[in-house]
């Protein structure tokens, strides 16, 4: 998820503005027809005040967010997989792991960085232990080598450490490209950018063509590990469930 | 706690005629079976490239759509053969799309027997719903079957080109291996396919009965009721966090559930487990009901008359959704626009038309169409899996254990269905 927000500055901006515009024109409110007549099971006589619904999550932004995942799934589906596409065919496999594993190798950073603020010793000496190995052994990454000798990635962001630290998860927000996400997540994931690019491991600071170029196979990677496709769980409902099951799942990562 | 003594007797009985031709699945508790399928170490080994191709084909090119549903197109998978080579059709279960895992498996297993492989969606599944379904109101099985068929001619002009076939199969599993008998049946009078063999995986008998054992799944397990779901869904992910905590380098990927289960196993609290297949059938049902009720503006859960727009909240048509049974859907939105289509249908003729004893008799003398099922599968009534044996005979193969479509990708289940297309 951290380097989708690079990925946003350094090369979608005029996308996602064009997206925004188009969104501000069609974010509506209700209409209410002159003969529309209620529902046999209407809303005011299922729903009620006292119970609580697992399926509602903070989102005082619903409407915004509805226009930016319709915005996701059209982007994904006329830019971004048909670029996966094109890269899964001109790339073979195992160019394609080493690929994921270079990116992974070097995000291993920010999962050190975060380790060491919610100090967890176990996960901080891991991480080290499989960033050295991996860097050597691994040959700068191309080889996920601990893995195989049983060191197992702590996946860990600055979105983890506000949460662990007890931080709520604030509103929730579907970012552009990047999706679902919550103010306390998108607060980590600009965060774990500022680290990564102060750290700047690789001088990308110095080459702008290779920092772009960074930055968009590291998108391409990631989207092609994802096997995520908008609308395929055929639920009308699919916008309420995927925020419900974004927000479960970040409960969970946190209490790791 | 009746039906559990039932299914343990069941079992017990089972594995005693088994006792010298050993299944080896691994999971014995059918709930936990069909939530979990088949654990990694014990799939069949079946290719992992196969040349899948994402098809689109528009069945109602003058259908009328709405703000929040646009495409017209019904989306399919074709896997294709270079040379000349039977085409076997294979159709979803409930609510699934033609790419959900267990299509993906048939697709593998079929191809790597040398076959063309169409998958279609359910005619429960909202892409169907929309684009191919007749009524609009799914869960008719001779109905559905008849869109199923419609469909299938439109297919077979569309690849007629690139895909050399030299005869017909058709088969699905759970409500798709229901179909796929009806499907068959209707290609009798119409000879478009002249179907050579038919497969039905865990497919109910009675699609009503069927319902209502998952409706009552969930409103029998949710201690409290339907009001009290968030405590009992907290709950669960307090536990579930408990384990993901203490289980390292558990991600979620093929083995997940199955890790989780040997580590809880003598813990494992089976109310739950059954409350979590209800519960997913019931989205299943909701996503199907009220992907009907916008189409036909049937003023069911939306108001009448009211267009959803894009960015409109249905946060709280969810929660009416997951309220209503397919019982009560039966029983308030099918049985009366069926009886209006059909005058003299009663809801008890109504059960009879969508459960498979209303072609046992074609079903008893069609040598081409064998059943593949579980002695435990949960879906089946009390008693309705000697309606295989009854109506089979030789030609039901049925398994030990499983639950419902639990051991799909096991082995021994593989080469079964691999054997009868191929023989």
């Amino acid at each position: 998820m951290t380097q989708a927000v690079y990925c946003i500055r350094n090369l979608l901006l005029p996308v996602i503005a064009s997206g925004l515009i188009l969104l501000s024109g069609c974010s509506t409110s209700p209409e209410k027809s002159e003969n529309e007549t209620p529902a046999q099971y209407s809303v005011d006589s299922i729903v009620r005040d006292d119970v609580t619904y697992a399926i509602d999550i903070y989102d005082p932004w619903e409407g915004f967010n509805r226009g930016m995942y319709h915005f996701n799934a059209a982007f994904d589906r006329y830019i971004f997989l048909p670029v996966v596409k094109a890269y899964t065919y001109v790339t073979p496999n195992v160019v394609e792991d080493s690929v994921s594993n270079i990116f992974s190798n070097l995000f291993e950073i920010n999962n050190l960085v975060n380790s060491i603020l919610q100090l967890k010793p176990t996960a901080t000496l891991e991480t080290t232990e499989r960033f050295l190995i991996n860097s050597t052994v691994g040959l700068a990454g191309i080889f996920d080598v601990a893995s195989k000798w049983g060191i197992y990635e702590h996946d860990e962001d600055f979105g983890q450490t506000l949460g662990h630290y007890g931080v709520g998860e604030g509103p929730y927000i579907v970012l552009p490209i990047a999706g679902p996400s919550n103010l306390r997540d998108t607060t980590g994931l600009i965060t774990d950018s500022l680290i990564f690019t102060e750290i700047d491991i690789l001088n990308l600071d110095d080459h702008n063509k290779r920092k772009a170029a960074f930055y968009l196979l590291n998108a391409i990677d990631r989207r092609h590990r994802t096997g995520f496709r908008y609308y395929d769980s055929g639920s009308p409902f699919e916008y309420e469930l995927i925020r419900l099951m974004y927000t479960e799942k970040r409960k969970l990562d946190i209490a790791r | 706690m009746k039906r559990y003594a039932i299914i343990s007797f069941a079992l017990l009985f089972s594995s005693l005629c088994w006792a010298d031709n050993s299944y080896d699945y691994p999971i014995d508790n059918p709930l936990a079976a069909t939530v979990i399928g088949t654990p990694k170490a014990y799939t069949a080994e079946l290719p992992n490239n196969i040349p899948r191709s994402d098809m689109k084909v528009v069945v109602f090119p003058d259908r009328e759509m709405k703000k929040i549903i646009s495409r017209k197109e019904l989306h399919y998978t074709l896997v294709r053969q270079k040379h000349a080579a039977p085409l076997v059709f294979s159709i979803a279960g409930t609510g699934a799309s033609h790419r959900s895992a267990k299509m993906q498996l048939l697709e593998k297993a079929f191809y790597k027997a040398g076959m063309h492989v169409v998958s279609l969606p359910s005619p429960t599944y909202s892409n169907f719903i929309i684009t191919a379904s007749a009524s609009q109101v799914p869960g008719h099985i001779v109905q559905d079957s008849a869109d199923l068929y419609q469909l299938m001619e439109l297919i077979k002009e569309q690849i007629s080109d690139n895909v050399d076939v030299t005869e017909f199969y058709i088969t699905g599993y759970s409500l798709g291996g229901a179909q796929a008998a009806f499907v068959a049946k209707l290609d009798e009078e119409r000879k478009i396919f002249n179907f050579k063999k038919v497969l039905m995986i865990n497919p109910p008998v009675s699609l009503f009965n069927s319902v209502s054992i998952l409706d009552r799944m969930l409103e029998e397990n949710i201690p409290g009721g339907a009001n009290n779901f968030n405590a009992f869904f907290e709950d669960l992910m307090k536990d579930f966090t408990k384990v993901y905590a203490e289980l390292e380098n558990l991600d979620f990927n093929d083995d997940f559930l199955y890790r989780i289960y040997e580590y809880e196993k003598e813990d494992i609290n089976y109310s739950r487990v059954a409350a979590t297949i209800g519960t997913s059938f019931r989205i299943s049902s909701s996503n199907m009901i009220f992907t009907s009720d916008v189409l036909t503006n049937g003023g069911y859960i939306l108001p009448k008359n009211y267009e959803l727009q894009k960015t409109t909240s249905t946060t709280d048509y969810f929660k009416v959704a997951s309220r209503i049974s397919f019982t009560d859907y039966f029983n308030e939105r099918f049985y009366p626009f069926f009886s209006k289509l059909t005058p003299g249908t009663t809801p008890e003729s109504l059960k009879h038309d969508t459960s498979l004893k209303s072609i046992s008799d074609y079903l008893r003398s069609t040598e081409k169409i064998a059943v593949v099922h579980n002695e435990d599968d949960i879906i089946l009534a009390p008693g309705e899996i000697d309606f295989f044996r009854d109506t089979f005979q030789s030609r039901a193969h049925i398994y030990p254990k499983g639950g419902h479509c639990g051991n799909m990708a096991y082995k021994d289940n593989v080469d079964y269905m691999i054997n009868y297309f191929t023989n």
